[in-house]
């Protein structure tokens, strides 16, 4: 079942890059193909979307109807049925109680939402290949089911490293299949990268019946390499059921005796439900390190990916989007995220949404500017960012937009905790303790923390963030968004944000300084 | 003969019961049809690649017809004749010319086991006393001619090749016309692999088709498209832009010997009237089987 353009509805503009779903110029409907019991139903998953109406917070029960059409779109896409089900659970708990950002629908929100999730899902990125060890070259290992682009996508690496000034050498371990090392031998010629073959002898039904194995190919392979001077090696195996014991096995000597640095499962853009099987299969026999998906080039949405991204939990490293040699790019999660949910118009949804959310982070800051020249920017209002934060849904990548929050949250905590957290506290506080932090000595700290189920060193850790928040506040007042971003997240590295109880201690100075210190420094700022 | 063949389909499926719970565990539950079983029901039928639609319509007529009703024997005989039927009943033989070579094109996308399946076919006809010529009009990727060429020497019998970059409709020429200068009575045209939306690569398959009909009356006799059993939705969108461009007359699904399911077929037959010919069970040149629609049904319910 595929997405398709209704051909009375406009035009298909030429499509420039694979990532691109192909476009529709005039009124664009979807004509939704397949369906011979729901003859040319048409609709649109936005369409689908839009029908929850009306603004405010979305619901478990809006979402829920919402979700039921994306469900369909992400099987249409090829998304193994139990990967759809556990993404949207994920993507529901994520939506509901959310506020809807003026100027956008509830069904816009939640395709925010589901790009986002998607795009983190498939991330992160990781297009590097293997060093050269100390006395070997570095050793990649491709495997996959029959058929899927595994020797193309050999020389297309091989391609790849020669750009990277890399010294490849080809090793063909397929013997199986008919004139696989032949094949290989003129990718190999074509960009004039050594070849390691050992062709052997067949019988007339094509039994191998002289020469290597496969262990002993790769093996030698290696060896030549370092004759050669070479400093990566790539292996071709021969395509292979999952379910095949002995071929399996094979897989698994390769892996024992030759110890690849890095295994891809190269895997087809076609591929459906079935793809969690093989890549489970393949990744159990041999820790998979990498995903390469190929024929990315046609107009199949590539859902698999997420499927074997799920089971795998291994970075896909590059996309096949074409035959030729040069037709392999470096995975971007984006690009995948918008086709598999095929709207081509996501990127301006999501640029649609950064900007509502630029606004009304505009209007904020200069609401808090303003109190800052009035030396009123209190914890409350510090806690009111967060809140904010929360409410415009994936807090990773929303913290970084706002001012004073870069590094609130340690890394490798979970952020919507590590905010709870932090507003357990200020809920904690007084009214007077909110407006005036001086006022917080030991105490009053050991009484927050019990109020909000902390401890006492988060809350003092809390107070020197919010001041140093304060403080850059003011620096960057009069600076854009987009420079002060750029100013927190440098600030960030740089340590003055650093996570944890040791927060001032690497900054400027290098000297902690006390409550009194801070509130004389506070009192001359403000004058 | 016909139990082995299910014999090598079914061991390949039941190595894997532990991955894939095919439909028949479901109808051994005991209880009540509720929402939990339908939704039970869907997702097996979605792992078979039956894609959102044939299984939510087929899951709304069990939900219509069952539900809060005892789970029997009943529930599963309609799920199995249902999609028994969705198979149809078409003459699922080859074509063969009155007098003169019976041509087969055979077209697919990329890696779905084109070559593979010709040297199964030749192999075939071979066996049956028939004089087989296969063309290698895959002049583009690398190494297709001498893949072919290993194969026809396998299953002996001839084959024409162009050089690698020749016009494959002049190779096709070619072979039409050594085909009925010497007495062929196959002959198989092999083809390079293409994504159905590669307009350029489509009206190059419409060329050779243009040529054979030209050079051999009524031909190509069969032309086949090779569907790989482990593609999900986009084999849909493959049949109907094949079918468009070469007027498909069947497909062999390969790759039938791992666990996918090759479950499009259902919708590939009701939407594009287009019917499965041959299975291929392996990559050996005697791993094709006749389609059977009973002992497919059935397989889903292993
Ligand atoms: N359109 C397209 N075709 C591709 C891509 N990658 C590979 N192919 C084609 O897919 C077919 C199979 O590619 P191979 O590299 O032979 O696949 P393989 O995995 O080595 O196959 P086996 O060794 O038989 O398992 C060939 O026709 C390739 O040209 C891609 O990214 N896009
Ligand atoms: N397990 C299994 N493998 C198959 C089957 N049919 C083909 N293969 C394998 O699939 C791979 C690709 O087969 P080919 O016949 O080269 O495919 P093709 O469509 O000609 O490929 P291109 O010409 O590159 O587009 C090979 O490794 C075959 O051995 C099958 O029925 N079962
Ligand atoms: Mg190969
Ligand atoms: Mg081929």
């Amino acid at each position: 079942m595929q997405l398709r353009p209704c051909k009375v509805a406009g035009k298909i503009t030429k499509r420039k890059s694979w990532s691109e779903f192909p476009k529709w110029e005039g009124v664009p409907r979807f004509e939704l193909f397949s369906g011979f019991m729901f003859e040319s139903l048409q609709r649109t998953l936005g369409d689908a979307i839009k029908r929850l109406r009306g603004r405010g917070r979305l619901t478990e029960a809006n979402i829920r109807e919402a979700l039921e059409d994306v469900r369909i779109a992400l099987l249409d896409a090829d998304v193994n049925h139990q990967v759809a089900q556990d993404f949207l659970e994920r993507v529901t708990k994520k939506a509901v109680g959310q506020e809807v950002l003026r100027t956008l629908d509830p069904g816009e929100q939640i395709l925010k939402i589901l790009y986002d999730e998607l795009v983190v899902l498939m991330g992160p990125v990781d297009a590097s290949l293997p060093k050269p060890g100390k006395d070997r070259p570095g050793v990649i290992m491709l495997c996959g089911l029959q058929g899927q682009g595994k020797t193309t996508t050999a020389a297309k690496l091989a391609l790849t490293a020669l750009n990277k000034g890399r010294k490849p050498l080809l090793v063909g371990a397929d013997l199986q299949r008919p004139a696989a090392m032949e094949q290989l031998r003129i990718l190999g010629e074509q960009l004039n990268v050594p070849v390691h073959i050992e062709p052997g002898t067949y019988d007339e039904r094509g039994n191998r019946t002289g020469g290597p194995n496969a262990v002993e190919v790769c093996k030698n392979g290696i060896k030549r390499a370092k004759e050669l001077l070479r400093d990566l090696v790539i292996l071709d195996t021969a395509g292979r059921l999952h379910v095949a014991e002995m071929p399996m096995e094979e897989l698994r000597q390769i892996d024992r005796v030759v110890q690849p640095d890095h295994a891809y499962f190269v895997c087809d853009a076609l591929t459906g439900q079935d793809a969690v099987n093989s890549a489970k299969a393949f990744n159990e026999a041999l820790e998979l390190n990498g995903v390469i998906l190929t024929k990315m080039d046609g107009d199949a949405r590539g859902g698999a990916a997420l499927s074997v991204k799920e089971v795998t939990k291994v970075p896909i490293k590059f996309l096949g989007v074409g035959e030729k040699l040069d037709r392999l790019e470096e995975f971007r999660p984006e690009g995948l995220a918008q086709r598999i949910l095929g709207q081509g118009d996501i990127l301006s949804l999501v640029e649609k949404v950064s900007k509502v959310q630029a606004e009304i982070g505009e209007e904020e800051r200069l609401r808090q500017q303003k109190k800052l020249e009035k030396g009123t920017f209190s914890l409350d209002d510090f806690r009111k960012q967060m809140e904010m934060l929360k409410k415009m849904g994936s807090a990773k990548d929303l913290l970084a937009s706002m001012p004073g929050m870069g590094n609130v949250i340690p890394s490798g905590q979970d952020p919507d905790q590590s905010l709870r957290r932090i507003q357990g506290m200020i809920d904690a506080m007084t009214k007077a303790e909110k407006a005036d932090p001086d006022l917080i000595d030991y105490n009053r700290r050991l009484r927050i923390a019990k109020g909000s189920g902390t401890k006492a060193e988060e809350v003092k850790q809390l107070l020197n963030q919010f001041e140093q928040a304060r403080g850059l506040m003011k620096m960057f007042a009069g600076q854009s968004m987009f420079e002060k971003i750029k100013a927190m997240t440098s600030m960030g590295k740089m340590g003055a944000f650093a996570p944890g109880a040791r927060i001032g201690s690497k900054g400027d100075t290098g000297h902690r300084k006390s409550p009194r210190e801070r509130a004389m420094e506070r009192k001359k700022k403000k004058k | 003969m016909l139990g082995a063949i299910w014999q090598k389909l079914k061991t390949g499926l039941a190595r894997t019961r532990d991955l894939f719970t095919g439909v028949a565990g479901l109808f051994r539950l005991k209880g009540r049809v509720d929402e939990a079983f339908l939704a039970e029901l869907e997702k097996r039928l979605l792992s078979a690649d039956m894609g959102a639609l044939v299984s939510r319509d087929l899951v709304a007529q069990v939900r219509q017809s069952f539900l809060d009703r005892e789970i029997t024997g009943d529930v599963e005989a309609h799920v199995r004749q249902h999609l028994r039927s969705l198979l149809g009943d078409d003459d699922r033989s080859f074509h063969l010319a009155e007098s003169g070579p019976t041509v087969i094109l055979i077209a697919g996308v990329n890696g779905s086991g084109k070559t593979t399946s010709i040297a199964k076919l030749a192999n075939r006809f071979h066996k049956e006393g028939k004089k087989v010529l296969v063309a290698a009009c895959d002049t583009f990727r690398a190494a297709a001619v001498e893949q072919l060429a290993l194969w026809a020497q396998r299953t002996g019998v001839e084959i024409v090749k162009g050089q690698t970059g020749a016009d494959p409709a002049s190779v096709a020429h070619d072979a039409c016309v050594k085909a009925q200068a010497r007495g062929f009575d196959i002959l198989i045209v092999d083809t390079a692999g293409r994504l159905h939306t590669q307009t350029h690569l489509m009206r190059e398959l419409e060329k050779i088709q243009r040529i054979l009909a030209k050079q051999i009356p009524g031909a190509p006799h069969e032309a086949i498209m090779i569907l790989d059993a482990t593609n999900g939705q986009n084999a849909i969108a493959q049949a109907q832009e094949f079918q468009k461009v070469n007027n498909s007359t069947g497909l062999i699904v390969t790759k039938l010997d791992g666990t996918a399911k090759g479950g499009s077929v259902f919708a590939i037959k009701q939407k594009l009237q287009l019917p499965v010919k041959l299975i291929g069970v392996g990559e050996g040149m005697d791993d094709l089987e006749p389609f059977d629609p009973d002992a497919f049904v059935a397989a889903l319910f292993e």
